[in-house]
C-alpha cells in the first residue's frame, strides 16, 4: 500500500485554484520534496494530506480519508507547520509531559536524550528561546514519535545555516530508517538535494516535474560549454542556458553524458538550477499564453 | 477510542496556560479577608450592639460580610470565566498554535469539550473551595478578635459554614447550568471570529434589543438576557424576605429542573458547543 495515494485532488479558494486535480503516489520509505514558488500550493497539498482542509478529488493517506477520519489517522502522523506553532506560553517540560499525556506513540526518553544534546533548559518557556532552540525542540519532539509519515512544511525558515544542517543531519541519522515516509517543502532546495529520494516540482497548483533522484541523476546534465562549441551545444537543444562569468551552462535532458563531454565541463545540476530552468520557461510560456 | 486521558491533559494545559483561572479566585480571596481584617478594628463594640437586635436580624447582620464575600468570589469566577471563552479558541488560531495542537492525537471534540469544562466546572469547584477556605479564616479571624470579650462563640452560632456551603455548591452547579449557553455562545465566537472577539460577542445582541426597540417598542430579547443572566436566583431558590438566602429550606431544585428556560438553555449550549467544535475544524490560523 501506498502510504500517500491521490487522484485528481482539488482545492478551491473561492475563484483561486490552489490545487488544479493533481495525481500523486508517495510509496512507503521515500523522502520526497515539494519544491515550488510561493502561493504555488505547496501548503495546501500538505494541509489535504493532513486533513487540516477539506479538498475535491480521492486522497488516502496511510489508508485513510485524511478529512473524514483524522483523528485516527493523527496517531501515524507527525507534523511540523513552521518554526512559530509551539505554543509560547509552555514550558519544556509541560510540553514534554503534554506530549506524553496524549501520544500513545510518544518515547519520552528519545526525546530527553535529544534535549540533553542541545542547550535547551526544562524550566525554560518556549517564548524565551531562539528560533533555532524552538526547531530543535519541535525536532526533539517529532523524532520521539513512532509515526509513518512525518510531513515537515518550511521546517527550517528563518533559522541559520548551522541550525539548518544540523537539522536534517539529525532528521537523516537519528530518524529516518526506509519504513517511515516525509515529506519536506522548502525554498531552500540546495540544502536538502541530498536528503531527498524524490521531488516534486509543483506550480500553479499542478505537478511540473515528477522525479526520483536516481532518474534526476540520469537524465539531467549541466555543461560549462567552451566558447567554441556553443552553437553545436545549442543543437542539442538544452532546456535552459545561463552565462556564469561570460560561459554558457547549457542544462540538457536526457542526452548522453559521453556526448556532452565533448563539448565541455559536464556535471550534475543543482535541483535549484533544474528549478529555475522548468518554473522559469513555465512561467515565460504563461506570459507567452 | 479512550477519550479520558487526553481530555485530562488539556484541561491541565488549559489550567497551565490560563493560570488567572486559579490565581485570580486566590488574589481576590486575599483581598476580602484583608479587609475584613481591617474591620476586625472595633468589633468587639459592635458585636455587642448587634446582639441587642431580635435574633433573626442578629443574625442577618453578622452573616454579611460571608455572604459579600462569597458573592464577590462568584462574580470573579463569572468574569474569569467570559474572558477566558472569549479568548481560547481565538488565542490558539491567532499565535498559530493551533497547528501544533491539531498534530497531536486530542480531536476538535475532546478540545472544546475540556475548554468548556473551565467555566462550567474547574471555576465554579475552584470558587467552592475558595470560599469555603475564605468564609472559614474570616470566622477564625473574628472568633479570635472576640475571645478575648468573651464573645466568641457568637459568629459560631450565627454564621453556619455548613449550610453556608451546601447552599454554595447547590447554587454553583445551578448557575453553571443556567450560564452554559451563555460560555457556549462566548466559545462559538471565540472559534469563529478572526479579530475582535468580545465586540462580536456582544454587539448582535445589542443589535437584536435596539432593533426590537425600535420597530416594536418592546424589549422581549432584552429581558431574555437579563433572565439569563440573573433567573436562575429566583428558579433556583425562594428569596427571604430581606432578600437573603441563608436556610435549606430555600433550596428549590425542583422548581428549578422544571424550568423550561433551564433546558431550552441547555439544547442551546449544546449548539454553541457544536458549532465552536466544528468551526475548530474549519477554520484556519489568522
Amino acid at each position: 500500500m501506498a502510504c500517500i495515494e491521490a487522484r485528481g485532488l482539488r482545492k478551491a479558494f473561492g475563484s483561486t485554484i490552489a490545487l488544479d486535480g493533481i495525481d500523486l503516489t508517495v510509496e512507503e520509505g521515500r523522502i520526497l520534496g515539494l519544491i515550488g514558488p510561493n502561493g504555488a500550493g505547496k501548503t495546501t497539498a500538505l494541509n489535504a494530506i493532513l486533513g487540516l482542509t477539506p479538498y475535491e478529488g480521492q486522497l488516502r493517506v496511510l489508508g485513510r480519508d485524511p478529512w473524514s477520519e483524522r483523528d485516527l489517522l493523527v496517531r501515524d502522523v507527525a507534523f511540523i507547520a513552521d518554526v512559530a506553532v509551539l505554543p509560547r506560553w509552555i514550558r519544556v517540560a509541560q510540553l514534554l509531559e503534554f506530549v506524553e499525556g496524549v501520544h500513545p506513540k510518544f518515547d519520552r526518553a528519545k526525546a530527553e536524550a535529544f534535549l540533553a544534546k542541545t542547550n535547551i533548559k526544562w524550566t525554560s518557556r518556549v517564548r524565551e528561546l531562539s528560533k533555532g532552540m524552538v526547531t530543535q525542540l519541535h525536532l526533539a519532539l517529532v523524532m520521539a514519535i513512532d509515526v509513518k509519515l512525518l510531513v515537515l512544511d518550511e521546517p527550517t525558515i528563518g533559522l541559520d545555516i548551522l541550525y539548518r544542517k544540523q537539522f536534517y543531519d539529525s532528521l537523516l541519522n537519528d530518524y529516518f530508517d526506509h519504513s517511515r515516509t516525509i515529506i519536506i517543502t522548502t525554498h531552500q532546495v540546495e540544502e536538502i538535494q541530498d536528503v531527498l529520494t524524490d521531488f516534486k516540482f509543483i506550480h500553479r497548483g499542478r505537478f511540473v516535474l515528477d522525479c526520483s533522484m536516481e532518474t534526476f541523476e540520469e537524465r539531467y546534465v549541466e555543461v560549462m560549454v567552451n566558447p567554441d562549441n556553443v552553437a553545436a551545444a545549442r543543437a542539442l537543444r538544452p532546456i535552459y542556458e545561463r552565462q556564469v562569468f561570460g560561459r554558457s551552462i547549457l542544462l540538457f535532458d536526457g542526452i548522453e553524458r559521453q556526448q556532452l563531454a565533448a563539448l565541455g565541463d559536464v556535471r550534475t545540476p543543482s535541483i535549484a538550477d533544474l528549478f529555475v530552468a522548468v518554473i522559469g520557461n513555465e512561467t515565460a510560456q504563461g506570459v507567452a499564453a | 477510542m479512550n477519550e479520558t486521558r487526553p481530555l485530562y491533559w488539556s484541561v491541565r494545559r488549559e489550567l497551565w496556560e490560563n493560570r488567572s483561572i486559579y490565581i485570580a479566585p486566590v488574589a481576590v480571596a486575599a483581598v476580602v479577608l484583608f479587609g475584613f481584617a481591617i474591620s476586625t478594628i472595633g468589633m468587639p463594640q459592635r458585636r455587642r450592639a448587634v446582639l441587642l437586635l431580635d435574633p433573626a436580624h442578629q443574625r442577618a447582620a453578622i452573616q454579611v460580610p460571608y455572604d459579600v464575600a462569597a458573592m464577590v468570589l462568584l462574580m470573579t469566577g463569572i468574569i474569569i470565566g467570559i474572558f477566558y471563552c472569549l479568548d481560547t479558541l481565538y488565542g490558539e488560531r491567532r499565535d498559530r498554535s493551533i497547528l501544533f495542537w491539531k498534530s497531536l492525537p486530542v480531536s476538535d471534540h475532546t478540545a472544546v469539550i475540556a475548554k468548556a469544562s473551565i467555566p462550567l466546572v474547574i471555576l465554579p469547584a475552584i470558587t467552592f473551595i475558595v470560599v469555603i477556605v475564605t468564609q472559614f479564616v474570616m470566622v477564625l479571624m473574628s472568633t479570635a478578635v472576640l475571645a478575648p470579650s468573651g464573645l466568641g462563640a457568637t459568629t459560631w452560632s450565627r454564621v453556619h459554614l455548613l449550610s453556608n456551603s451546601v447552599i454554595l455548591f447547590y447554587g454553583l452547579i445551578a448557575l453553571a447550568l443556567w450560564h452554559a449557553p451563555m460560555y457556549g455562545w462566548l466559545l462559538a465566537v471565540s472559534a469563529w471570529a478572526k479579530r475582535a472577539t468580545f465586540l462580536w460577542a456582544v454587539l448582535p445582541l445589542l443589535a437584536v434589543c435596539i432593533l426590537e426597540k425600535l420597530a416594536f417598542n418592546t424589549q422581549l430579547f432584552a429581558n431574555m438576557l437579563g433572565y439569563r443572566f440573573m433567573g436562575h436566583l429566583k428558579r433556583a431558590f425562594v428569596a427571604g424576605k430581606d432578600g437573603h438566602i441563608d436556610s435549606l429550606s430555600q433550596l428549590t431544585p425542583g422548581t428549578f429542573l422544571t424550568t423550561p428556560g433551564l433546558w431550552i438553555g441547555l439544547i442551546f449550549a449544546a449548539g454553541f458547543l457544536i458549532a465552536a467544535i466544528r468551526l475548530r475544524r474549519n477554520r484556519e490560523p489568522i
